[in-house]
């Protein structure tokens, strides 16, 4: 027989041996087919957001020129947002100024004025039941769907608006000939070194995974070996029998893989993760990485059959292992997460200075970390249980086997060690990195809960007064405040004396200042402010002369002269509700000269009291009404806390599936090994073991392994989590809630495993297995 | 082997001339040693000396004198005890079981238990060749696991035709 | 701990003096019936042999009579109790301490040593570890095997293992030691050797022995022998030997 021919021989073994084979088979499909389903996914999110940023590119205006003045060929694009809901939705109001005005992407025509062009998410939320007043916000008939290559994901809220009345205003408004976007920013180190421990946690146990499943069943495949060295085949075609029946396992399972990446992929629209969403078609794994895997897994599925085999030595008449089991040393296995923790050490700090991680040292380090656990574990395992000593019955009998093959106990818990450490580095390294991404504003919501401003080039704002009011009578709004701001310098120009100039009634003052008595006409010299950087209010004299808005930068200002009155007190500055303190000037509107007004900076702010839920909403469309493209924002106490919770909760699925995959693997291995024992629990049972003796020796046998599996796991992931720390320069601290999530989790899995294959155990202790055939 | 048994046996299904006896004992037994015809007139005359069996007729012709013999039940009575009784467990006694196992199939009667009776009777034997063993020296020992294995070979014998009895029923009754 | 006297009160059908009864088991897995009527009896001190061809019933005869397969019908009395009135717990409880068990192979747990699997039916009663293991030592010594207490089975020969197998089966001070094919996967001497010391070992504490096998050799250690064929059991020597 040729090697060809053995090779074939294995492969139809896999396929063709009976339902044992199948089942063997389809158990190492599935477990190799997850694992590539996985890999290809990793591999396709990198195009996925390339794709998405090209078509980012394909419909910015900030990358052309922008043109002067208007022609045949200019667009006026006004890009703003509006909130409803939760939900920001992207808006740009165009207005074509000449017949080759260019078109943005996903329309084929321009709306008409007040005519609307929606994306199909946007589409679906203004015709859900909830779209009502997001109908009367945009206040247009709905005339055209915005094709997707328009859009960065399926699920992106966006719409186009056609105006006639659109004015251009620098800042808010953009005259360009062609749609061209700015290169998009690189990913903060920090998040690129989530991202890439993210993928090498993930990774890390599937490959434990796939090594394991290629493994399945291997005792039973040894015997069927070694029935075929009786008829004649030498050790060398055995080898090469079972490298075919792994390569089987191995080709159904990308098969397996492949599909189950389809599978997922046209699920991939469903799906709105950190509001970013993808297109399934997208979702491409690059050639190459798709090359290698198909090169890849079948080969290490048959490296590690061969590694297997190695120790082993297939007679006619059954399998020897010949390797005397040597006592595991623990030098080398140190060495593992010994060279990943050196890895890693030289780029402390990094995070902080924002510089950039070295990507190939960061996934090498925590890899050999994680890998490292699978190299400890063993030994751990056997050092553990041969110190173990008596108990009852139950307990000797699952100590003794694991003292006689601990190997197999700490291979099968592997993966959920690696799983565990993995998941809390990755723990660890995102709360640190929330507490640094999430800052405390200062806002203070129980003075108001939103804020707008109006520019000078807004077309309300000449109108704040009655836009004011007409926010107070909204239902649902406690109040509205209004407050007008601007800068005051020393000279007509930019000069060191430069302060801020706040302008509102007695009442609106006394949200800055520790303003007392107060009246039309008073001024009064702000202290202990932050935004000029100085305690005292230097420079500013009573009786002084001073410039309103001067001319600071490209744009002229007013520069408008004013005398601040003489008889001017001094109060200490206060926190406004957006949290910060204001400098300089607080005046009444009667003491500071009417023509000011066209520089302030007019601020309203909102509060609720909680009685409408829809408040937020209409008091954006009130705004909306008066000019669409004015923002309106939300005070929160903290920035950002909720950016990483859908990592998080991600995380946490993404741990327990694995775990799950691993339980499962866990359970196949534990009912293969009951299987093997037939005889000998109906043997046990004829003597009168209880039943419960037995099903808490398989209990031990699986919780003793996971448990020191899993204080490997703590502590490897507690330091890999704290190097982690350390390297993105956040405070270290050990998060305790995180590890015990995780360590329940793997003990629910410990649980159901023993659970489910208590019924196999007992079938198994029937009398039947005593009947000799 | 009782050969005046064997014959009486035969006599049981009907009547028969000596010839005939011959044959069908030949037939039947004497693959390798087929009876002379004075054996089977001399046995003819002794068992109808005591009584075993009768004249049923005489045909005279150009040959030897012929007559016909039916068994009587004194007849039916012997071979029905010889059957019966377990055969002297020994080493090569397989012909005269296998005879008795024939005889017992063609003559209606129940071959299990005259299996059954010799194995008994093998087991008794060997209890007691086994108890002798246990007090006995190494050449006591050898001796009778000898004579254990032989009867052990027996009794496996035993068992296979045991096993086979239906097979063998419908061949002989063919 | 095994030798109290008979009891008296033996249900009437059962043979006077008999430890363990059995009248017209039935027994039938699926459509086929490994046990069609079948008798048996057994007293103190008594090694009966239980013959037959393979697939005959021997060993699911000897799995009613244990308790460890119910019966589909017919009675099955030790020791005056009713067995097939038990629950499954009472049963194994009568398993462990009245009971003791032989098979062929596949017996012995590979991961314990041999002293700990002769005292694993004593721990299972409520022995304490050291008591268990002194006296499965002492049983090791009468089975001639004391010197393989710390070895695994995996690292004894078969004769070897059969004879802890048997020490294991006796350290529990059983009344009845049931043995199926206990000489199976032995050559002749060692079989002879474990036969030997079986029987003796139970013919010194009066505990009765059913001993089912194929082998006529082993069954010449018996006292009687019952056949066992299509499901039915004939008392053989009863009718002739005694």
């Amino acid at each position: 027989m040729s090697a060809l021919d053995d090779l074939r021989l294995g492969v139809k073994f896999a396929v063709n041996g009976g339902r044992e084979g199948w089942t063997r088979t389809l158990l190492t499909a599935v477990g190799v087919g997850l694992g590539v389903a996985l890999l290809l996914i990793t591999s396709a999110i990198p195009n996925a957001l390339t794709a998405r940023d090209q078509r980012s590119a394909a419909r910015g205006e900030f990358g052309g020129h922008s043109v002067e003045k208007a022609g045949p060929d200019t667009l006026l694009v006004g890009s703003f947002s509006t909130d409803f809901l939760d939900h920001p939705v992207q808006a740009r109001m165009l207005r074509p100024e000449g017949p080759r005005a260019p078109l943005p992407p996903g329309l084929t025509a321009f709306p008409k004025p007040g005519e609307l062009a929606v994306s199909p998410a946007l589409k679906e939320l203004m015709e859900s039941g909830g779209g009502e007043l997001l109908r009367k916000r945009l206040n247009g008939p709905v005339t055209a769907v915005i094709g997707d290559e328009g859009l960065l994901g399926p699920h992106e809220l966006l719409y186009y608006q056609g105006s006639d009345d659109l004015a251009h205003r620098p800042g808010s408004t953009h005259r360009i000939s062609s749609f061209q976007g700015v290169e998009q920013e690189g990913l903060d180190p920090v998040l690129l070194l989530l991202v890439l421990v993210a993928c090498v946690v993930l990774l890390a146990p599937v490959a434990v995974l796939i090594a394991a499943a290629v493994r399945f069943g291997g005792d039973r495949r040894d015997r069927r070996l070694a029935a075929l060295r009786l008829v004649g085949a030498d050790g060398r075609m055995t080898r090469r029998i079972a490298a075919g029946e792994a390569l089987a396992g191995a080709l159904i399972g990308l098969a397996v893989g492949a599909g189950l990446f389809f599978a997922i992929r046209s699920t991939a629209g469903l799906i709105t993760l950190e509001r970013i969403s993808v297109f399934p078609a997208d979702l491409v794994p690059l050639p190459w990485v798709v090359l290698l895997i198909c090169l890849a897994v079948p080969a290490s599925g048959v490296l590690v059959t061969l590694l297997a085999l190695r120790g082993v030595v297939i007679e006619p008449l059954g399998v020897v292992r010949t390797t005397k089991p040597v006592r595991r040393r623990l030098w080398w296995r140190l060495l593992l997460p010994a060279v990943g923790l050196a890895l890693l050490l030289p780029m402390f700090g990094q995070g902080g200075d924002g510089g950039d991680f070295n990507r190939p040292q960061v996934i090498g380090g925590t890899a050999l970390l994680l890998i490292g656990v699978t190299a400890l574990l063993p030994w751990l395992v056997e050092a553990v249980v041969a110190q173990l000593g008596s108990g009852p019955v139950s307990w000797q009998l699952a100590v003794r086997r694991m003292q006689l093959s601990s190997g197999t106990a700490a291979r099968t818990v592997n993966g959920i060690a690696v799983a565990v450490a993995g998941a809390i580095a990755l723990q660890m390294l995102l709360s640190g990195i929330t507490g640094r991404y999430t800052d405390d504003t200062g806002a203070d919501t129980s003075r108001a809960n939103m804020s707008l401003n109006l520019r000078p080039d807004s077309r309300a704002h000449n109108k704040a007064g009655e836009l004011t009011e007409r926010l107070a009578g909204i239902p649902g709004v406690a109040r509205a405040l209004a407050v007008d701001q601007a800068f005051l310098g020393g000279s007509s120009e930019a000069s060191d004396v430069f302060s801020e100039l706040t302008v509102g009634d007695c009442t609106a003052l006394r949200e800055f200042g520790a303003v007392t008595s107060c009246k039309d006409g008073d001024v009064f010299l702000t202290r202990g402010n932050e935004t000029d950087g100085t305690s005292t209010p230097a420079g500013f004299r009573p009786g002084g002369r001073y410039y309103i808005d001067p001319t600071v930068g490209p744009t002229t200002g007013l520069a408008l002269p004013w005398t601040l009155p003489t008889g001017m007190p001094t109060v200490e500055s206060k926190e406004g509700p957006e949290g910060y303190r204001r400098g300089g000037i607080l005046a009444t509107p009667g003491a500071v000269p009417a023509a000011a007004r066209e520089a302030y900076v007019r601020a309203i702010y909102v509060k609720f009291d909680g009685s409408v839920p829809d408040a937020p909403d209409l008091v954006r469309n009130a705004v909306y009404t008066a000019d669409p493209l004015i923002h309106v924002s939300v005070l929160s106490e903290t920035r950002t806390a909720n950016r990483f919770e859908q990592i998080q909760r991600g995380m946490f699925a993404g741990a327990a599936c694995v775990l799950l995959l691993i339980g499962a693997s866990l359970l196949v291995s534990q009912l293969e090994q009951l299987r093997e024992r037939k005889k000998l629990l109906a043997a046990l049972v004829a003597f009168g073991t209880r039943r419960s003796t037995l099903g808490w020796s398989v209990l031990w046998q699986t919780a003793v392994p996971v448990t020191l599996g899993l204080a490997l796991a703590i502590g490897v992931g507690v330091v890999l989590g704290m190097v982690l720390q350390r390297m993105t320069a956040v405070s270290v601290g050990i998060d305790w809630g995180p590890i015990a999530i995780m360590s329940g989790i793997a003990g629910g899995v410990v649980l159901l495993v023993t659970a489910l294959s208590m019924p196999v155990l007992l079938r198994l202790m029937r009398p039947d297995g005593l009947r000799t055939e | 082997m009782s050969i005046g048994h064997t014959l009486l046996g035969l006599l049981e299904a009907g009547p028969r001339h000596g010839y005939d006896l011959k044959r069908a004992f030949d037939e039947k037994f004497g693959h390798d040693r087929p009876l002379h015809y004075g054996q089977v007139y001399s046995t003819m005359s002794r068992l109808l000396k005591n009584g075993l069996v009768e004249v049923d007729g005489t045909e005279s012709g150009a040959g030897p004198e012929r007559k016909r013999y039916a068994i009587t039940d004194a007849g039916i009575t012997d071979v029905e005890q010889w059957l019966a009784e377990p055969e002297k467990p020994e080493p090569y006694l397989q012909s005269t079981l296998y005879t008795k196992v024939v005889l017992a199939l063609l003559t209606g009667r129940s071959a299990d238990t005259l299996l059954d009776t010799q194995r008994a009777e093998h087991l008794r034997l060997m209890r007691i060749l086994t108890d002798r063993k246990r007090g006995g020296d190494l050449a006591d020992q050898l001796i009778c696991d000898h004579a254990l294995f032989h009867l052990e070979a027996d009794l496996r014998w035993l068992e296979l035709t045991a096993a086979r009895l239906d097979r063998l029923a419908t061949e002989i009754r063919r | 701990m095994s030798n109290q006297p008979p009891q008296n009160n033996t249900p009437g059908h059962a043979p006077a003096g008999s430890l363990l009864t059995a009248t017209d088991l039935r027994k039938t897995y699926g459509t086929t019936a490994a046990l069609d009527g079948a008798h048996f009896s057994i007293h103190p001190g008594e090694v009966v042999a239980v013959m037959g061809p393979s697939g005959s019933g021997k060993s699911t005869l000897l799995h009613c009579l244990a308790g460890i397969v119910t019966p589909d019908s017919g009675t099955l009395t030790y020791d005056g109790r009713d067995l097939s009135a038990m629950s499954d717990r009472e049963r194994s409880a009568l398993r462990r301490s009245e009971f003791g068990f032989v098979f062929q192979f596949g017996q012995l747990v590979p991961e314990l040593t041999c002293v700990e699997n002769v005292a694993l039916p004593l721990r299972l009663a409520g022995t304490p570890r050291k008591d268990a293991e002194r006296t499965a030592l002492s049983w090791m010594e009468r089975l001639e095997v004391d010197d393989l207490g710390p070895k695994r089975p995996g690292e004894v020969s078969g004769g070897q293992g059969q004879r802890v197998a048997v020490a294991r089966a006796l350290a529990c001070g059983p009344r009845v030691l049931f043995a199926d094919e206990p000489t199976g996967a032995l050559d002749s001497l060692n079989g002879e050797r474990v036969m030997q010391l079986l029987t003796e070992a139970a013919r010194s504490t009066n505990a009765a022995v059913v001993l089912v096998t194929h082998e006529a050799r082993v069954a010449a250690y018996s006292d009687r022998e019952i056949v066992v064929r299509d499901g039915t059991s004939r008392d053989v020597s009863m009718e002739f030997t005694r």
